[in-house]
C-alpha cells in the first residue's frame, strides 16, 4: 500500500524562532476511514517533523477534513493510530481552527480568547490573553462581541485564541476560506509569522495559500484517496506573492488538482 | 427638540393614539346604534366601574397575578428541565416523551374540573392549569435550541479538552438561549389565558372569579373592567419578559432594521 512520507522539518536558513522547547510532530501510521461500505481511506501515513507546515490539498469530498478530525481526536478511525512523534496521545497537544472563525457569539473576544481556561475550569489568564491580542491588531477591540467585528478582525481573533491555548501542534481546516483575497493575503502573513515553530497540518483548496505557507504540500486524490508525493519548497515563509518558485508551483498544484474535463 | 427626544416621545405617542382612537369607535358605536348597556356599556361606564370597583378589582389582580407569576416561574423551571432531560438522556425521553404528549393531548377544558375538584378553589389548582400550558412551549423550544448547537463549536470546546458537564454549561447552554426565549416569550402571553380558564371552572377570587359574578348579575361593565386589567397585567407581563429576554440575549443580532 502508500508508503510513509517522511517530511522533514523546515530546512529555511535563519529561521525566526527555532522549533519550540515543548514541540511534538505528528505520526499517522496506517489509517482507514470507512464509511458504511465506502472505504474513504486506506493504509494512510504520514510522519510530520516538529516545526513543519504541511498544507494539505485535495478536491471537495475527498476526505481531507474527516483525516484532520482524527488527527484532532474529534472522530475514529477504522483502524490505524496518530500520536505524537514523542509517541504521546494527541489530547491536549492539538489547538483547532474550523472552516469558520468558531467565535462564541455570546462572549466577548478577549473572553473567545480565553475560552480554552474557561471550559477547563482554570483561571484565565487575562494578561497573555491581552498581550496575544495586541500582537494580532486587535487590542481595541478586546471587550467588542465577534458580531461587531469585520470577517478579517475575526479571524485574527481566532488565531489569538489558537495561540492561547499554546499547543505544539495547529490543525486548520480552510480557516481563511471565508475571506476576501486580499484580507485572506493579510491573515496569511500573520499566521505564518505567529505560528513559527510549532507544528502545523493545515488543509487549504487555495493553491495560492499552500504556496505562501506551506514547507511541504502534500496532495490528497482518489478513492480510495491516498497522499501524493509530498511537494516541498524552500524559502522562508510568507512567501511574497511574486515569488517566483510560489508561481512555479502554484501552476504544478493546479495541473494536479484539476479534474481532466471527459473528452 | 432633539431626534432622539422626538423618537421617544412619538414611541409613546403611538400606542396612545392607538387606544385613544378605538376608545372614540368603541364610545360613538354604544351612542349611535343603541346597544343596551347590559350588552354593551360605553366607555364612561366602564371608566366608572374601574373607579368605584377599584379596591375590588386590586385584590383579585393580586390573586390572578400571584397565579400567573408562581405558574410562570414553576412552568418556565419544569419545562427546562424537562427540556435537557429530554435531551440527554435518550432513555428518559422515551418514557417522558409520551406524558409530555398526553398532557397536551387532553383539553385542559376538560382537565381543569377535575383539578379544580382535586385541588380546591384556591391558588393551587390555578397555578397547576397555568404549569400545564406554560411548559411545553418552553420544552419543545429549550430541547430543540439545545439539539441543535454548532458542529464547530462543539469540536472545538473539544479540542480544548472540556469536560461534558462544561461544554453544556458554557456552550450548549449559552448557544440554546435564543430559542429558549422564544418558548419563554409564547409561555409567557398564555399563562394569563391558564390562570383565568382555571378561576372559571371554580375560585374564591381573581380576575376570572370577578368576570363570572358580574357576568351571572348582568353587571357588564364590571366584566369589561375586569377584562380590561387583565389585559394590561398580560401585556405588561409581556413586556417586562421581552425586556429581560433582550437584556439576556443581547448578544443576538436583531437583523428587522437592517436593509435587505
Amino acid at each position: 500500500m502508500a508508503d510513509t512520507h517522511i517530511l522533514p522539518p523546515p530546512t529555511q536558513v535563519g529561521l525566526a524562532t527555532p522549533p519550540r522547547p515543548a514541540a511534538a510532530g505528528i505520526v499517522i501510521s496506517n489509517l482507514a476511514l470507512r464509511y458504511g461500505a465506502r472505504s474513504i481511506f486506506t493504509g494512510l501515513s504520514l510522519d510530520v517533523a516538529p516545526g513543519a507546515f504541511i498544507v494539505l490539498l485535495g478536491t471537495s469530498g475527498v476526505g481531507k477534513s474527516s483525516l484532520l478530525k482524527i488527527v484532532a481526536g474529534l472522530a475514529k478511525p477504522a483502524s490505524g493510530r496518530v500520536t505524537t512523534t514523542n509517541g504521546q496521545s494527541l489530547s491536549g497537544h492539538v489547538a483547532y481552527m474550523g472552516q469558520t472563525d468558531l467565535l462564541y457569539p455570546w462572549a466577548s473576544v478577549i473572553g473567545n480568547v480565553m475560552i480554552g481556561s474557561r471550559l477547563r475550569g482554570q483561571r484565565p489568564d487575562t494578561a497573555r490573553a491581552e498581550h496575544l491580542l495586541a500582537r494580532v491588531g486587535l487590542a481595541d477591540r478586546a471587550h467588542a462581541l465577534p458580531s461587531e467585528l469585520s470577517g478579517g478582525m475575526r479571524q485574527r481573533a481566532a488565531i489569538a485564541r489558537t495561540l492561547y491555548e499554546d499547543r505544539p501542534i495547529v490543525l486548520m481546516d480552510e480557516p481563511f476560506s471565508a475571506l476576501d483575497t486580499f484580507t485572506r493575503a493579510q491573515i496569511q502573513d500573520l499566521a505564518a509569522e505567529l505560528l513559527q515553530g510549532r507544528t502545523v497540518l493545515m488543509i487549504t483548496h487555495d493553491p495560492l495559500e499552500a504556496c505562501r505557507l506551506g514547507h511541504h504540500l502534500v496532495v490528497m486524490s482518489g478513492t480510495p484517496a491516498q497522499l501524493g508525493p509530498p511537494i516541498s519548497l524552500r524559502g522562508t515563509t510568507p512567501r511574497a506573492l511574486d515569488d517566483p518558485e510560489l508561481l512555479r508551483t502554484q501552476g504544478e498544484l493546479m495541473k494536479l488538482l484539476t479534474p481532466q474535463a471527459p473528452e | 427638540m432633539n431626534s432622539a427626544r422626538m423618537i421617544a416621545l412619538r414611541r409613546i405617542a403611538r400606542p396612545l393614539i392607538t387606544t385613544g382612537v378605538l376608545i372614540a369607535i368603541w364610545w360613538a358605536f354604544t351612542r349611535i346604534s343603541q346597544v343596551p348597556a347590559y350588552l354593551l356599556p360605553g366607555p364612561a361606564s366602564v371608566a366608572e366601574a374601574l373607579w368605584h370597583q377599584r379596591t375590588l378589582l386590586m385584590w383579585n389582580t393580586l390573586t390572578t397575578f400571584n397565579e400567573v407569576a408562581l405558574g410562570l416561574l414553576i412552568g418556565t423551571l419544569l419545562g427546562a428541565a424537562c427540556g435537557l432531560v429530554i435531551v440527554f438522556s435518550p432513555l428518559m425521553q422515551r418514557w417522558l416523551m409520551p406524558i409530555l404528549l398526553l398532557s397536551q393531548a387532553v383539553p385542559i377544558f376538560a382537565l381543569a374540573p377535575l383539578l379544580v375538584l382535586w385541588f380546591g378553589f384556591g391558588i393551587t389548582s390555578k397555578v397547576i392549569v397555568a404549569v400545564l400550558v406554560i411548559f411545553f412551549p418552553v420544552t419543545a423550544s429549550f430541547s430543540d435550541g439545545l439539539r441543535r448547537t454548532d458542529r464547530g463549536m462543539l469540536d472545538l470546546a473539544t479540542t480544548m479538552n472540556a469536560s461534558k458537564f462544561s461544554i453544556l454549561r458554557h456552550v450548549r447552554l449559552p448557544a440554546a438561549l435564543p430559542a429558549f426565549g422564544s418558548g419563554l416569550r409564547v409561555a409567557a402571553a398564555v399563562a394569563p389565558i391558564g390562570a383565568i380558564f382555571g378561576e372559571w371552572v371554580g375560585s374564591s377570587s381573581g380576575l376570572g372569579y370577578m368576570m363570572l359574578n358580574a357576568n351571572a348579575r348582568i353587571e357588564t361593565d364590571v366584566m369589561f373592567a375586569a377584562l380590561f386589567v387583565l389585559a394590561i397585567m398580560t401585556v405588561l407581563l409581556w413586556v417586562v419578559v421581552d425586556r429581560g429576554l433582550k437584556k439576556l440575549l443581547y448578544w443576538v443580532p436583531d437583523t428587522t432594521g437592517a436593509p435587505i
